[in-house]
């Protein structure tokens, strides 16, 4: 797995590629936890080059979001889902919980 | 018949999907369900290491893959604790997020999307964990699209 984090004036964007399992997850957690400790609460999650992502990674998505949503003051959007994955996704009732962006543009527009 | 062992590490998983997806591509299954597959066999053994085991390096997970006309079985195989599906409830994925729980969703995993899965505990042998995937439900059901 591979995180790349930019701060925005506005927002933080976070790209993950490969694969998010027991062993990675840990380290997205951590990545979404140092911008939140900031006091940062509005991240977009880019994910076009991610190819696995197991319900290890779907807690910290949870998590997160939970953190993020608190008081209104920001909240955690998904960008670019590959199809498999938009299936969990799916299947775990998260859709509703995420607003979900085709590119990153209109994710960063957004906040 | 195919059957390797992997450490009962984190580390392992990575190795463990590889493997997994060599067999689903030899089982002629679709993209999808190469995916459901691979994600299952991954909870399971997180599963183990995490419960079974209750720790990295406690013993080995056994993989064993047979393929056959109508579809794929898994048999994963530890040496740890009895695992008892029955003490895992079934997670809530409709409600409020803050009413989410943040465990539980692997097992969940594992029963929605294989078509037969079964647990069984042998005393001194440790659990054994079968899974089935159908190759026909694998045409049937495509990957879904945003």
């Amino acid at each position: 797995m591979e995180i790349t984090h930019t701060q925005y004036k506005h927002c933080d964007l976070v790209k993950v590629k490969g694969r998010i399992d027991s062993y990675t997850a840990p380290q997205l957690a951590e990545t979404f936890n140092k911008i939140t400790d900031d006091g940062r609460f509005k991240i977009a999650l880019e994910m076009s080059e991610l190819d696995f992502m197991s319900s290890a990674g779907l807690r910290a998505l949870i998590n997160t979001q939970k953190v993020c949503k608190r008081y209104n003051r920001g909240e955690l959007v998904l960008v670019a889902i590959p199809g498999n994955i938009h299936a969990a996704l799916d299947l775990a009732g998260f859709i509703p919980l995420f607003k979900i962006f085709d590119d990153v543009l209109s994710a960063v527009g957004n906040f | 018949m195919v059957t390797r062992s992997f450490p009962g590490r984190y580390d392992s998983l990575a190795q463990i999907g590889e493997f997994i997806r060599g067999i689903t591509d030899k089982a002629g299954l679709n993209n999808f369900a190469a995916y459901t597959v691979e994600m299952a066999v991954d909870e399971a053994c997180s599963n183990i290491i995490e419960h079974a085991y209750g720790a990295e390096d406690q013993g080995p997970i056994t993989c064993t893959c047979k393929v056959n006309t109508k579809g794929l079985t898994i048999i994963l195989e530890d040496r740890g604790r009895p695992f008892d599906p029955e003490l895992v409830s079934e997670p809530d994925v409709t409600g409020e997020l803050e009413d989410r729980p943040s465990h539980g969703l692997g097992l969940f995993f594992i029963r929605q999307w294989m078509d037969e899965v079964e647990f069984e505990f042998e005393s001194g042998n440790g659990n054994r964990l079968t899974l089935y995937k159908k190759r026909t439900t694998a045409s049937t059901k495509s990957t879904r699209q945003k």
